[in-house]
């Protein structure tokens, strides 16, 4: 096996976009998959292309990738399914509706369009929701997109530029420039690039959390929902980091079909549906839409995404100077691929960045925990 | 003495079926496919059992109902799924 500039452990849409930048670099690349390409958290994914507001360095990072997809968006192919529809951040009383006005005004300062629906232009926007809502606020670059074959085109493109794909290939140790595979082959390479999604085996002490989420997609129902809806007090039920929480969450796809979020849990490692969470998800999802009642939902699947505490991904060096990290990316890792990929690029060849890497290096938490 | 005949819509034409036939064989009489699937393509039963979903057609108003496990009724009103 010849050496290599940069091996990357995990064929999701953060290891195959980095895969993609990297070998655009001109860098000599393998890529190591245990399972399918985008099989793992990023199947797991809505594939919300979503500028959120929760840190100035979340704001950054995922404004710069929207960016990024915005851009390519003319050249994807059709089976990813991209659509730039807009997220609806729907308000259902007052105190919602000034946090309407508060998300706007930050959005503003960023240069993000945004618009102030009022209870009339919000059911206009979208009539088979509730009445009573207070309004919302109208994001409409924000987009969305299948994860699974966004992950296998940048995969393609980075084969077409000369990446090596192992496919069924687990890694079982990384680190010091080598990477080990549970067959007993290894390979050698400058720098190792850990984008494993939620599987953090290879480097247990990672301070990332796995917290479980179920989806639910239904059959078609062509123009029942318009935009990327979601409920203001997402933001809250999503920022508890302890206690098991449900939220409105809703994506109309290319096909028709409606996917209906979302859940939080902790401590359940299980990829088992746990029918209480999947009701109570739907019960809150009819609360906002009553007409959902009757549609027919036609599969549910589980998956974990990976939380930091600070709830920015680690992307960067570690203490072992050949291990590089794009890991934790926690809800946003759809959103946050092609900032990542270059944000990693950057980081493995000393460029400077766009924007400033500083908040999402590893280093900003203590470093033993990220030492392979 | 003739089978008793019921009388459904399809696609808002009338037809005349023998009592006690499916949904997806009276809209076999009338040539109207069940759906059309997401490429644009006519589509009808074809297990016939209720497994491959493609007999999915609107009967009265509820979308996706699989018509090869429905059963005529008097004044019915089923439409192709779009």
């Amino acid at each position: 096996m010849p050496g290599f500039d940069l091996a990357i452990v995990g064929a999701g849409i953060v290891g195959c976009a980095c895969a993609l930048e990297a070998a655009r670099a001109g860098l000599r690349v393998v890529i190591a998959e245990r399972g399918v390409v985008g099989g793992g958290t990023t199947a797991a994914g809505m594939g919300h292309v979503v500028v959120m507001d929760d840190s100035p360095a979340q704001l950054a990072l995922t404004a710069y990738s929207r960016s990024l997809w915005r851009t390519m968006a003319p050249e994807l192919p059709a089976g990813v399914e991209y659509e730039s529809r807009g997220t609806l951040w729907i308000a259902a009383d007052d105190e919602e509706m000034a946090e309407v006005f508060s998300k706007q005004t930050t959005y503003a300062r960023a240069g993000i369009a945004s618009q102030v629906l009022d209870p009339r232009e919000l059911a206009e926007a979208e009539p088979y929701l509730r009445s009573g809502l207070a309004g919302a606020l109208l994001v409409p670059d924000d987009g969305v997109l299948y994860p699974p074959v966004a992950a296998e085109y940048f995969l393609s493109e980075a084969r077409r530029l000369g990446v090596v794909l192992l496919s069924d290939h687990e890694v079982v140790r990384c680190g010091k420039g080598r990477v080990q595979f549970a067959n007993g082959t290894s390979i050698e390479a400058e720098r190792i690039l850990l984008a494993s999604g939620a599987h953090i085996d290879l480097l247990p002490s990672l301070p990332i959390q796995k917290r479980k989420g179920h989806l639910l997609i239904t059959d078609r129902y062509p123009g029942v929902v318009s935009h990327q809806l979601v409920e203001l007090g997402y933001l809250k039920s999503a920022h508890k980091l302890t206690a098991d929480s449900v939220a409105f969450n809703i994506q109309p796809r290319l096909t028709g079909q409606l996917l209906i979020g979302s859940s939080r849990q902790y401590g359940d490692e299980s990829r088992e549906i746990n029918h209480a969470i999947l009701r109570s998800m739907l019960e809150r999802a009819i609360e906002y839409m009553p007409y959902l009642k009757g549609l027919s939902g036609i599969r549910v699947w589980t998956g974990h995404r990976a939380a930091t505490a600070d709830k920015l991904p680690l992307i960067g060096p570690t203490a072992d100077h050949t291990l590089f990290l794009a890991m934790g990316f926690e809800g946003l890792g759809i959103t946050n691929a092609p900032g990542a990929a270059v944000l990693a690029i950057d980081a493995l060849l000393n460029r400077a960045s766009v924007i400033d890497a500083a908040p999402y290096l590893p280093s900003r938490i203590q470093q033993e925990a990220v030492h392979a | 003495m003739p089978d008793p005949q019921v009388v459904i819509h399809v696609n808002g034409s009338p037809i005349s079926v023998p009592a006690g036939s499916m949904l997806s064989t009276a809209l076999l009489m009338a040539s109207a496919p069940c759906r059309i699937s997401s490429t644009g393509e006519p589509r009808t039963a074809l297990c016939g059992m209720g497994i491959c979903l493609e007999c999915r057609a609107i009967v009265n108003g509820v979308p996706h109902t699989r018509t090869c496990q429905t059963v005529c009724q008097e004044g019915m009103r089923v439409e192709t799924q779009p």
